[in-house]
């Protein structure tokens, strides 16, 4: 991908490349950040930067690392990265990272980022790494902002904490669908995403595992 | 002995690692597709927890915690800033070491866990697990006991999802569901399943 044009490695993650429906990166976070749209922006923040300066910082010493210890060397840069996010959280944010509790931390193991970093900050430049990163950060951004909209909305009524639907418990109409803050929602939100990402752009659909022959009529002998 | 049980069914069923919390999704349903590979994940997860989550906590207790220099001298040095830091290199060390050891000693249990024990450093499930442990306050018994017990509710989770893909993929699914997307509505209902757990106190 040595030529691709910045705009190209910016954007094609977001919906042709999708880091969460069709590379399967990253899915921990995506399901258990959603159920409301404050923690959901702050998680998509904190991510976008991790890939972001975790690609550009792995791409400007690619050519210094020795191959064997790559592994140990990316997954350095990148708890330093998580760990400084997770210190700024909690200085500027500390509701908030409260409510996201582990899962700060647990973006080290996210797959998007050391997928990144291996697969495309060790062949490429700063600037196009940074911005595969951002791409990337995006693309799992969307798809989460898409789940936590629908959870936080029929789930509880309300949207970044203001309530759009008046709950029937406050005198409302809407009665909420707990349901959707409940974890196995966000499973099916997702299911369905991917369901409907894969009717638009039907070259993402995966080919059956197992083909039924067609029926054939012979002659018995 | 009662509190450890009920530690660790607690572990297993309510607070499973997989279906409630969707720790160690990535591989979850990455390596799901077969029962035979599920089974020497599972048990790659169960093992490699049971050892680093107790080791995280005697270094967090005896290192990282605010007071924990004492006997250095150090009475107000507070490290536990370096956790992750700390937690992520002690997980890759540990799979590192485990894996010669096992490929010079147990060489059957190596092949069958071969390729899974490097795949298990950047399983969410692990750190998490060592992260929750920090977060809960556990003592060093209580640690090896929720580490064992959180790799056994994921294993159980993963084996049990592979057996349901191994029959899924008989049945003629919608196009744009193929795949991954009928995996992710599967374990949605199993997690719904999981959920009647939830309103067990031990």
């Amino acid at each position: 991908m040595a030529d691709a044009s910045a705009k190209q490695v910016l954007f094609e993650p977001i919906f042709s490349n999708n880091p969460i429906a069709l590379q399967i990166l990253g899915i921990c976070s995506a399901l258990a950040v959603t159920t409301s749209m404050n923690v959901t922006l702050v998680m998509c923040a904190a991510v976008i930067a991790v890939t972001a300066f975790s690609n550009l910082a792995v791409s400007l010493v690619r050519t210094q690392i020795p191959g064997s210890i790559r592994i140990i060397v990316q997954m350095t840069i990148i708890a330093s990265l998580v760990i400084v996010v997770d210190q700024v959280l909690k200085a500027y944010a500390y509701e908030i990272s409260k409510q996201l509790s582990v899962f700060v931390g647990l973006i080290i193991t996210n797959c998007i980022v050391m997928g990144r970093a291996e697969g495309f900050a060790m062949k490429n430049g700063p600037w196009l790494s940074f911005l595969d990163g951002v791409g990337n950060g995006l693309g799992y951004s969307v798809l989460l902002i898409f789940v936590a909209f629908f959870r936080e909305l029929l789930g509880a009524g309300s949207l970044f904490g203001v309530s759009l639907m008046p709950v029937v418990n406050e005198g409302g109409w809407y009665i909420p669908n707990g349901l959707l803050l409940l974890p196995p929602s966000a499973f099916f939100i997702i299911g369905l995403a991917i369901w409907g990402l894969r009717t638009w752009k039907p070259e993402q659909v995966e080919e059956p595992d197992y083909k039924m022959s067609r029926h054939v009529a012979k002659e018995a002998f | 002995m009662e509190h450890y049980i009920s530690l660790i069914l607690k572990a297993v069923f309510v607070e499973n690692m997989a279906l409630a919390f969707f720790l160690g999704m990535c591989t979850f349903l990455a390596i799901s597709k077969k029962i035979e590979a599920a089974t020497g994940l599972g048990i790659a997860v169960v093992v490699v927890l049971t050892v680093t989550v107790p080791v995280n906590n005697l270094l967090y207790n005896s290192v990282l915690r605010e007071g924990a220099l004492d006997w250095a001298g150090l009475p107000n040095v507070d490290l536990s800033f370096l956790g992750l830091l700390t937690y992520i290199g002690v997980i890759a060390a540990i799979v590192q070491i485990m894996e010669m050891v096992l490929d010079k000693y147990i060489p059957a249990l190596y092949a069958a866990l071969g390729v899974f024990l490097p795949l298990i450093t950047v399983n969410c499930a692990i750190l998490g697990a060592s992260l929750f442990m920090v977060e809960r306050d556990y003592t060093f018994g209580e640690s090896v006991v929720y580490g064992f017990g959180a790799g056994l509710g994921w294993a159980l989770a993963i084996i049990a999802l592979a057996g349901i893909r191994e029959k899924l993929k008989y049945s003629d699914v919608p196009e744009g569901l193929r795949g991954l997307g009928i995996t992710f509505i599967t374990v949605g209902l199993m997690s719904l399943g999981f959920m009647s757990f939830s309103g067990i106190s031990l």
